[in-house]
């Protein structure tokens, strides 16, 4: 199974397995990890927000339109900042590196 | 003044919505009251152009549409909403409860139907420090008296409908400056004009980054340092306007001493009551095992919570099941 290199609030990473078939957020919420995703990850809400590894931008799909305007609801938006509901997982991102931003 | 009604919903969402179908067709009349200055609850705030595709019979509808349907379908059972409230106190009766929202309506009610999703919708607050020491001095993220501003110095933050159109409204009498961590909008195209035209006629000024840091200076005066492409800049105002839309928190009901799962009311499968008799808790916002956060359980979950709640109001009453496609007395209270 391909992997994912997860970084918590409080600084721990770890390393967890994916399925391609689910959003970055699924599988973070299915692992446990804290995070709200109060709109259940139609892109209604910012609270799923993460920062991607500066290695690994560049091989994401780019943000649309809605997602860029969500993240106007965030805060401590970087140039790495991505909802994790509209990151659909894929072998080719095996090995990912993401840290789940400050609520 | 006190209403006076046989149920008091918590919640205008879906399920609080669909509640009032099921309590109707068994002669039991509804109040709700929402957090929010309109009905839907989630549906209505969160989604309203999104599609929903399992809704049963419905292979898409947005949550706007689910939302106007169910208004039309609740309709002949006339119930009384009270918006842009919280219910913040419950006090148990010889008959029932009175529940209390924080502006002072007082509802009474032989039973409580929690159908509040997942909280109350209230403020976004920017994670800086200290900042609620100028809350509500400094700091507000909701206005209601407009006029505490004129002639002063104050900074929005944000980039939607609220951050433009109060932009667009102060600039008129108070020296307003904008501050949002990019140059497009998510606001209305209309506002977003507006307000630039106002920004190149030196009615209003712009400035790209995130607020990081508050902090006073005299005169009740406050100084707000900003980042923007890690470089930091300060500017001082006398009042700082944060628009970051809303997010949800279970709120009062969690000093109700009803029992709990991870911020959830915990209830019975049968009934949906929870561990307080007369208080059921229906939709998002309640828990037993094999629980899913859908719609379509919060209905299921009403039309069950709806036959203990008669037993409630009408102690003395059979309640015999019937079907609406063949009752004519059930057909009258729809008007059909």
């Amino acid at each position: 199974m391909p992997k994912l290199i997860i970084t918590d609030r409080s600084g721990k990473k770890s390393e967890i397995e994916y399925d391609s078939n689910f959003t970055l957020m699924e599988t973070l919420r299915d692992n446990g990890y804290d995070i709200e995703a109060s709109c259940g990850g139609c892109c209604a809400c910012a609270t799923c927000h993460v920062y991607i590894d500066e290695k690994w931008t560049n091989k994401l799909k780019n943000m649309d339109d809605d997602e860029e305007s969500m993240l106007d609801q965030a805060f401590d938006v970087n140039n790495n900042s991505r909802l994790s509901c509209q990151i659909e997982l894929s072998e080719e991102l095996d090995g990912l590196e993401i840290e789940i931003a400050p609520e | 003044m006190t209403e006076n009604t046989d149920v008091v919903i918590i919640g205008a969402g879906p399920v609080g919505l669909f509640a009032v179908f099921e309590l109707g067709l068994l002669n039991i009349k509804c109040n709700l009251v929402d957090n929010l200055d309109k009905v839907g609850g989630q549906c209505a705030e969160l989604y309203p152009e999104k599609p929903i595709y399992d809704i049963p019979s419905r292979p898409v509808v947005t949550g706007q549409e689910l939302t106007d349907e169910l208004i039309k379908q609740i309709n002949p059972f006339k119930p009384k909403f009270h918006l842009n409230q919280q219910v913040e106190k419950i006090a148990k009766t010889e008959s029932g409860w009175i529940v209390e929202t924080n502006i002072g309506t007082k509802v009474e009610a032989k039973c409580i139907v929690v159908a509040a999703g997942a909280g109350s919708f209230v403020p976004r607050k920017p994670p800086i420090e200290n900042i609620e020491n100028f809350e509500n001095k400094n700091v507000f993220y909701a206005i209601r008296d407009k006029s505490i501003f004129k002639n002063k110095k104050i900074l929005i933050a944000g980039g939607g409908d609220s951050a433009l159109d109060w932009t667009n409204e102060l600039s008129k009498d108070s020296n307003v400056t904008l501050i949002h961590r990019r140059k497009e909008f998510r606001a209305a195209p209309d506002s977003v004009s507006k307000m630039q035209e106002l920004e190149t006629k030196g009615k209003i000024k712009f400035l790209k980054g995130q607020i990081k840091k508050i902090s006073k200076i005299q005169d009740s005066r406050i100084m707000l340092e900003y980042e923007n492409d890690d470089e930091k800049s300060n500017i001082e105002v006398d009042y700082l306007l944060p628009f970051f839309g809303l997010k949800m928190e279970l709120g009062p009901i969690a000093e109700w001493g009803l029992n709990l799962h991870e911020n959830l009311i915990k209830v019975d499968t049968e009934k949906f009551q929870t561990s307080t008799p007369s208080i059921f808790a229906i939709g998002d916002i309640n828990w037993y095992p094999g629980k899913l956060k859908l719609i379509l359980s919060g209905f299921h979950e009403s039309a069950l919570m709806a036959q203990e709640v008669f037993k409630y109001c009408f102690p003395d009453k059979k309640n015999i099941f019937r079907y609406t496609t063949s009752s004519k007395e059930l057909q009258k209270k729809l008007g059909v």
